[in-house]
């Protein structure tokens, strides 16, 4: 990786998102589960802030009309997720 | 509508390339039992289904294999990449080359393209869903096979990491199919 910084904002990244992925397919069969919903929303707001943060300092994580851009159009930029960094 | 999300939903740093398991790997990307066939299969049987709960987790897990999807593919890719005509060949993996050089293209590991034929939709969300139970069953078996064939952490833990995810969809749509048929049995009563 050359850009250490910017791959460990993203592993801490996909570490939350986990989180709220198994916790989302969990509540779409325990619709009433209290606890683990404050978990849910607990752990969005994480995310939320990491990935404003992620996208301030390296560009567009998400596209049409998700994420502001520089000037130039900032999405194309490499590397894409395929591409080892 | 589906957002697009410019990472991996699991990293892939693969070390050195590999056609021999590239061409084994890719059997979950369009194969029988693939991420191709898992979100096809749940994204359409998600139409009929009764109860909300079951709506959302046919959306919500048809999305996650989209991810899975990505993810396989960009193994292929990575154990495809740098590999020299020479290195294919010795692996065994010209016949793939020839065809499709280093892209990646939906098939089994045994070369037959990618079909509609290996889901099923139904109409019938009880008969749907016990299949998509053996298709999360098939899919662990086909991942632990895989994982048996790889050498080194960089291809293994990828693996191991979708296998699990196998295994926690097996878990929901389990659920999701007792609320569908308590469902079904409380309508046939009032």
């Amino acid at each position: 990786m050359k850009n250490n910084e910017r791959a460990r904002l993203l592993d801490e990244i996909r570490a939350i998102e986990f989180m709220t992925i198994e916790l989302n397919l969990y509540l779409d069969t325990h619709p009433d589960d209290q606890k683990a919903l404050n978990d849910y929303n607990s752990y969005t707001k994480q995310l939320m802030a990491l990935k404003d943060e992620y996208q301030r300092r390296y560009g567009p994580l998400s596209n049409f009309g998700t994420a502001v851009s520089e000037y130039p159009w900032a999405w194309i930029n490499e590397p894409w997720p395929w591409e080892l960094d | 509508m589906w957002i697009y999300e410019k990472k991996l939903e699991y990293p892939v740093r693969i070390k050195n390339p590999n056609p021999k398991m590239a061409k084994l790997i890719i059997t979950q990307y369009g194969g029988p039992d693939g991420e191709l066939a898992a979100s096809l299969r749940y994204l359409s049987q998600r139409y009929i289904m009764p109860i909300p709960e079951a709506k959302g987790l046919l959306t919500d897990i048809g999305t996650e294999e989209l991810a899975h999807f990505e993810i396989v593919g960009t193994m292929v890719y990575q154990l495809m990449k740098g590999a020299s005509p020479e290195e294919i060949k010795a692996a065994g993996a010209a016949d793939y080359f020839v065809d499709h050089g280093r892209g990646v293209y939906p098939q089994s590991a045994a070369g037959n393209p990618f079909t509609a034929a290996y889901i099923q939709s139904k109409g019938d969300p009880v008969t749907d869903l016990y299949e998509n139970l053996a298709a999360e069953q098939k899919a662990r078996s086909t991942y632990e096979y895989l994982i048996r064939t790889a050498d080194g952490a960089d291809v293994i833990e990828p693996l191991q990491f979708l296998r699990e995810r196998e295994v926690v969809h097996f878990q929901r749509f389990g659920e999701a199919l007792m609320k569908v048929q308590e469902y079904l049995e409380s309508k046939k009563y009032f």
